[in-house]
């Protein structure tokens, strides 16, 4: 173990801290993802390296040299400052990694850049409604004709298709082959003739994911990542980069802060909530568990660094990362007891109902890029090495 | 000794039960979240089936049932999620009116389903930050939040001394503004008060107690019923969704979900009857039992609506089921008239620990 932190490092805290100072105004907050705004604080970010920050430069990216501690202390000041970082949808989150590894030069020179720019969103096509947890079993079939795919099936659960200026989508081109083995990874342009989008209205009343239908959808045969039948081992290299950020510890550290403001700021018969014993070990016990998957995270950086395989303690991220974040909202909600009630405007709501908003999300999260159950059965049988339940066929299962 | 529901109670709740799950649809229930003005429909359905009046004595238009039988009726509204000023109508205030032998008009009118109570508690629970009220035995100023059943005729108010007084909606100076809150089944908001008269029912901290106790074992047992539904909701949908060309309740990774629900819950269901019971019958248990059933009932209803919802998968998280209403429903009975950890350093005190 090695974490000391040499001048250089000193030097580089001052120097995001200078930046926060100066800079902090021009954050966005609560400016929508396609506003000016947030372009031009993405853009400043990327330009500093507080964010995209070791994808090359020929793709838009900052082009550092990977260290961990520089890592751990932009998001510690970010956090500290409260003051968000750099955007993080599907596409940044995800397909960029994946293109990193398995794309070809010419799609990392097309989608890198705009992707990590923010101007072109990404949604994720891969659940259907038979095709959820047991992901492998999807439909949806992409035949060639020419130099073109021609799409047709409907996915679900599709997060910001609504907006979304781009797909990545699996889907079945070999119908004959075994079911991991016949499906391909395609990116298609969401006005495309033959889209149709339906909005879902989920608990928390926002309409953030979608059905999204697929009619003799016409799509270059280029636009395939990877070879033909080979879109089960993509789509697995994205839902571990999915996985790791759905459980991020930075962003769990910000959440953390703004709870502890919360809890020192109200109060109930006069007294803060914080000083109130019960509410108090539950807020330490949370930050024991941030401050557990956070040196977790960096231990998992380590070991890509150093091109080792962090195994066990990476397959655990999104399973504790999203119990936790639920968890932590759930005792800010507790602690504001009545008042943690608020949803919609009023004077009584605190941070914009963000509480009440990210308690649920983090249930759909708890959900949404494989189950914490899947999380376990991966988790006990890759991690731990313990044999599959026994395939049951379906018409002698009693 | 008989530890159980008596014949009686097994027919007004299989009534109750009946009547709701043909009367209170979850399609009704939208349309109360959207439109707001179905309740008092709701609530004067309710009423030709003697709920409104349940703990008012007879001879002023009630069916004088006990506590218990509120009990067993406020476990059937959850189950369905019914949009009623149950809570406020016919439980805390005519134990208010009962216990202090005043305002039988308002008693009568009760139990036909011509008036309604509204609950503001907040003050005497735990006062935030800009609100607080003032009486001066005559009439009533200032502020106070988190007030249920916004919609009412008569406010039931507690002050920080613990002392009860009614306050006419229509009286001067008062002031109703709507607190949108989580779950859409209830109307919240704050009342605020300039000169309004208002009439001291109790300065009797036991009433007050009372009250409050009762209050607290409607809402376990409001949360006991919706607990319930979203179990068996849990295993209807575990028994017809196939991944893996098979029903998912054939995984015991599902299994083991439903079955830690339930083992959750069925001992709440004897917790909630024993409570319902103590109020009038164990009295020097009543408030302690009401404090940790409700609290233990927040933490197993909590524990069971987002495990419910995880058996459901994505579905669970839409509104398409609509299982977010129970979901909702659990949280906020969680955090009305106390939340659990207050509640529990209330059971510890009273126990002189
Ligand atoms: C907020 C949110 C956002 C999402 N965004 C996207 C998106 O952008 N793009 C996209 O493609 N998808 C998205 N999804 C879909 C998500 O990936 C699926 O919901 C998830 O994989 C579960 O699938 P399902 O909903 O079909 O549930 P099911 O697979 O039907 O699962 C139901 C229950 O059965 C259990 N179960 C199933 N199989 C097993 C097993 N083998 N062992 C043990 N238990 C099992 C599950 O754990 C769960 O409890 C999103 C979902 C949510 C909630």
């Amino acid at each position: 173990m090695d974490l000391s932190y040499s001048a250089e490092h000193e030097a580089f805290r001052q120097q995001v801290i200078a930046f926060l100072k100066k800079h902090k105004t021009l954050a966005p907050v609560g400016a929508g993802l396609r506003s000016a705004k947030t372009r031009d604080w993405q853009a400043l970010l990327i330009e500093h390296g507080y964010t995209a920050r070791t994808i090359p430069r020929e793709y838009g990216g900052f082009g550092a040299k990977p260290d961990l501690l520089k890592g751990r202390i932009i998001a510690e000041e970010f956090a500290r400052a409260q003051v968000p970082g750099g955007l993080s949808g599907q596409g940044i989150a995800m397909l960029v990694p994946t293109l990193l590894e398995l794309g070809t030069e010419e799609q990392k020179q097309q989608f890198i850049r705009p992707t990590l720019s923010g101007e072109m969103i990404w949604c994720q096509g891969y659940s259907e409604p038979g095709a959820g947890s047991d992901l492998a079993s999807l439909k949806t079939s992409a035949v060639l004709e020419g130099e073109n795919w021609l799409v047709n099936g409907q996915k679900i659960w599709t997060s910001t298709a609504q907006i979304a200026d781009w797909i990545f989508c699996l889907v079945r081109t070999e119908p004959d082959a075994p079911k991991h083995k016949g499906i391909s990874f395609l990116l298609f342009r969401m006005d495309t003739p033959g889209i149709e989008v339906r909005p879902l209205v989920d608990m928390t009343g926002l309409a953030n994911f979608n059905e999204t239908f697929f009619t003799d959808v016409v799509v270059p045969k280029n636009q395939i990542v990877g070879f033909r039948g080979e879109g089960w081992r993509v789509a697995n290299t994205i839902l571990g980069n999915e996985r790791d950020s759905l459980g991020n510890p930075n962003a769990t550290l910000s959440r953390l802060n703004a709870l502890i403001r919360l809890m020192k700021s109200e109060t109930v018969g006069g007294i803060s909530l914080i000083s109130m014993p019960a509410y108090r070990d539950r807020l330490m016990k949370i930050q024991g568990r941030v401050m557990a998957l956070r040196f977790n995270d960096m231990r998992i950086l380590s070991a890509k660094l150093n091109r080792k395989d962090a195994s066990l303690a990476r397959l655990i991220v999104k399973l504790q990362g999203t119990e936790l974040r639920h968890d932590l909202e759930a005792l800010a909600i507790d602690a504001m007891g009545e008042a943690g009630l608020c949803f919609g405007e009023s004077d009584y709501l605190r941070d914009g109902g963000s509480w009440q908003y990210q308690y649920m999300y983090f249930l759909g999260l708890i959900i949404g890029g494989g189950t914490s159950q899947i999380q376990k059965n991966i988790i006990s049988e890759r991690g731990l090495g313990m044999p599959r339940e026994p395939r049951v066929n379906a018409n002698t299962a009693t | 000794m008989d530890f159980g529901l008596s014949e009686e109670q097994t027919l007004l709740q299989d009534s109750v039960n009946r009547f709701l799950a043909d009367q209170v649809s979850l399609d009704k229930v939208r349309l109360f979240t959207k439109n707001g003005d179905t309740d008092k429909q709701i609530w004067t359905s309710l009423c030709t089936l003697g709920l409104g009046g349940i703990l008012i004595p007879e001879e002023l238009g009630g069916t004088g049932l006990s506590p218990m039988d509120a009990t067993i009726v406020a476990e059937c509204l959850g189950y369905r999620v019914t949009p009623s000023s149950f809570l406020s109508t016919a439980v805390m205030a005519p134990v208010a009116l009962i216990a202090s032998s005043k305002r039988e008009d308002l008693l009568s009118a009760s139990a036909e389903g011509n008036h309604q109570f509204g609950l503001a508690f907040s003050e005497a629970i735990g006062s935030r930050d800009g609100s607080g009220l003032n009486w001066d035995g005559n009439v009533l100023d200032g502020t106070t939040v988190f007030v249920q059943d916004l919609n009412a005729d008569t406010f039931l108010v507690a002050t920080k001394e613990k002392h009860l007084l009614l306050v006419d909606a229509k009286a001067t100076g008062v002031e109703k503004v709507e607190v949108p809150n989580i779950d859409q089944t209830r109307v919240m908001g704050a009342l605020s008060f300039k000169r309004s008269p208002a009439e001291l029912i109790s300065e009797n901290i036991d009433v007050y107690h009372q009250v409050l106790d009762a209050g607290r074992v409607m809402l376990a047992a409001d949360t006991l019923g919706a607990a319930q539904n979203m179990l068996n909701q849990a295993v209807a949908y575990a028994g017809q969704r196939e991944q893996f060309d098979r029903v998912i309740a054939s995984f015991q990774a599902v299994k083991h979900m439903c079955a830690e629900m339930v083992a959750n819950l069925e001992p709440c269901r004897a917790m909630v009857w024993y409570a319902g019971h103590a109020l009038n019958e164990v009295k020097d248990e009543a408030r302690v039992t009401a404090c940790h059933t409700k609290a233990h009932l927040s933490e197993v209803g909590q524990f069971v609506a987002k495990t419910a919802t995880e058996v459901h998968g994505g579905m669970g998280f839409t509104d398409l089921v609509g299982l977010h209403y129970w979901f909702k429903r659990i949280g906020y009975n969680r955090q009305m008239l106390g939340s659990p950890e207050l509640l529990r350093e209330e059971a510890a005190s009273l126990q002189d620990m």
